[in-house]
């Protein structure tokens, strides 16, 4: 088994336009996505990440440049990331496929690669 | 109780009403939804929190705080920036409540409803705006319903709603009207608000036999509204009482309206295991709490005549002379031709065919009845029962003519072809 990370990229205003019936059933569809890896043991971890106030550190010409992003409008940003436990990159590429994020977003999926 | 996103919505909107004031009613709208949205990214990491809606109302208040922090709108507002910064009890990720509910959306205790959600109902039922206003408003921000949603209900256009919408809540604004209820206000504001909550559940009765779910859901949010205010010792008069045994009875016999084959089943023909009797006990409570003092209003008398029915263990059992002399009252108070009409239909139980026949020629001239499927469908049966098998077939193709749901298409087109049978077998015999 190895560990891939799937990266779950949306518009910010991907779920501006939902009705609140609308929107619990989507959540629904995540959570019987995600239970289902917890149940397998497919998964070994995941995190939201905070909208809103990333910041991107850069050197350039000899001093440090903080800014604030890395969003522009329109543009799909990192919201949240499942690190999974999969025998292969078809196999991963499969989970990535049944989830609903698709419908929404995109997922970026990277094996986590360990140096033996 | 809080069982859902729609629900807990409602309870959002109303709890950051309260706090920032009605003017600022769509930043409550706003951040409530936001709330949601982040809780569908946050929850299926971490899980249902215990308390899901005192953390999506810490949620919206943190982001109220930063949008009005951002338009200086808080500059000299301390007492806004004190309730926005109270943390709502336990508002952090729960701990092994599971991640999603089977069912339910959400685990853990619901969260109680409270005076804010009855004064929202109130606020969007304020008698500055219209009728049509009060309603949209009242199933965006009351019911939680989306604006395509509101429009399917309605049969409206989506556009049209959201124009309401964003009118009615420039309204509120302008007239600068205040969130709480003043006890000075409870008759007039309570007199708008059960109107709302009648013209919804009629939506959703009217339409129950149509194909589109959301427009029964119509029913149920009446139900629950009246019942909130019901459970207000103040706000709970004899009115309100009546009006929900009104919508309990009503509701009640929902089951049996539409039979297997998707056709309207009439009141003769109604399978009557299939009623509610949980829903009628509820509703001849109430109806019971709405006979205190002697107010007698169009709900007491509607109630009346639904439990008429209700009661009635058989069709043959259904007392007549009672509902006519209910319908005889109503009339008087209620003197609109729908009414009427109905009268003359239980009038033609009570006393035949063609006293019935005779009572609907008398209104048949009114224009608000020109189009309603109603008249010319019961005018067939009853010129059927009468033996005019001839008539009884206009009256059916003119029926069709008119606008109905589905399932009452299907049982008038069934009785056109019926008496066209009848007809021809009379003819060759």
């Amino acid at each position: 088994m190895s560990k891939y990370t799937l990266m779950l990229r949306e518009s910010p205003e991907a779920f501006a336009n939902f009705s609140p019936a609308e929107l619990q059933a989507i959540f629904k569809r995540y959570s019987v996505w995600a239970d289902g890896l917890r149940q397998a043991s497919n998964l070994a971890g995941s995190q939201k990440l905070r909208d809103g106030d990333g910041r991107v550190v850069r050197r350039s010409g000899g001093r440090v440049m903080v800014t604030d992003g890395p969003f522009a409008e329109g543009k799909e940003v990192l919201g949240g990331l499942f690190v999974i436990e999969a025998g292969s990159y078809d196999e991963a590429l499969k989970i990535a496929n049944d989830c609903p994020h698709l419908d929404f977003g995109s997922i970026e999926v990277r094996e986590v690669e360990i140096l033996r | 109780m809080i069982d859902g996103f729609r629900e807990t919505f409602a309870h959002v909107v109303a709890t950051l009403t309260r706090i920032l004031g009605p003017r600022h009613i769509a930043l409550a709208e706003e951040v409530a939804q936001d709330s949601l949205v982040k809780a569908l990214q946050t929850w299926p990491h971490e899980g249902v929190p215990a308390n899901p809606s005192a953390w999506l109302i810490q949620v919206a208040k943190n982001r109220a705080l930063d949008v009005l922090r951002r338009e200086k709108w808080l500059a000299d507002r301390s007492d806004v920036v004190a309730a926005l910064a109270v943390a709502q009890a336990p508002a952090s990720a729960a701990g092994g409540r599971g991640f999603s509910g089977e069912g339910v959306a959400f685990r853990g205790e619901p969260a109680a409803v409270g005076d804010d959600d009855l004064s929202m109902i109130f606020l969007a039922c304020h008698p500055i705006l219209s009728r049509e206003a009060r309603v949209a408003l009242t199933l965006k921000t009351v019911c939680g319903f989306g604006v395509g949603e509101i429009a399917r209900a309605l049969l409206s256009r989506e556009d049209a709603i959201a124009q309401r919408l964003v009118r009615a809540k420039r309204q509120l604004r302008d007239a600068d009207v205040r969130f709480e209820l003043d006890p000075s206000e409870y008759s007039s504001r309570l007199e708008s608000a059960l109107d709302v909550i009648y013209l919804l559940f009629n939506e959703g009765y009217a339409a129950h036999a149509g194909d589109d779910l959301i427009r029964t859901e119509l029913c149920d949010e009446a139900i629950r509204l009246a019942s909130l205010v019901a459970d207000h010792p103040a706000l709970a008069t004899p009115a309100v009482h009546a009006l929900l045994a009104l919508m309990l009875l009503q509701a009640a016999r929902l089951p049996a309206r539409v039979g297997d084959g998707a056709e309207l089943q009439r009141l003769i023909d109604q399978d009557r295991s299939r009623w509610d009797q949980a829903l009628i006990q509820r509703g001849m409570y109430h109806l019971d709490r709405a006979a205190a003092g002697d107010t007698l209003t169009t709900y007491h008398l509607e109630a009346g005549i639904a439990a008429c029915h209700a009661a009635a263990a058989r069709y043959e059992d259904t007392p007549w002379p009672r509902i006519v002399d209910l319908y005889d009252s109503l009339v008087v108070i209620k003197p609109t031709p729908i009414v009427a009409l109905n009268r003359a239909i239980a009038l033609s139980r009570l006393r035949g065919a063609r006293a019935g026949i005779a009572a609907i020629e008398a209104i048949a001239g009114d224009p608000a009845l020109a189009r309603y499927y109603l008249l010319p469908a019961a005018m067939g049966e009853l010129m059927r029962e009468s033996g005019d098998l001839v008539r009884a077939a206009e009256y059916f193709e003119a029926a069709l003519e008119c606008e109905c749901s589905e399932p009452e298409r299907r049982f008038i087109e069934r009785r056109l072809r019926e008496t066209l049978a009848l007809a021809r077998q009379a003819s060759s015999s």
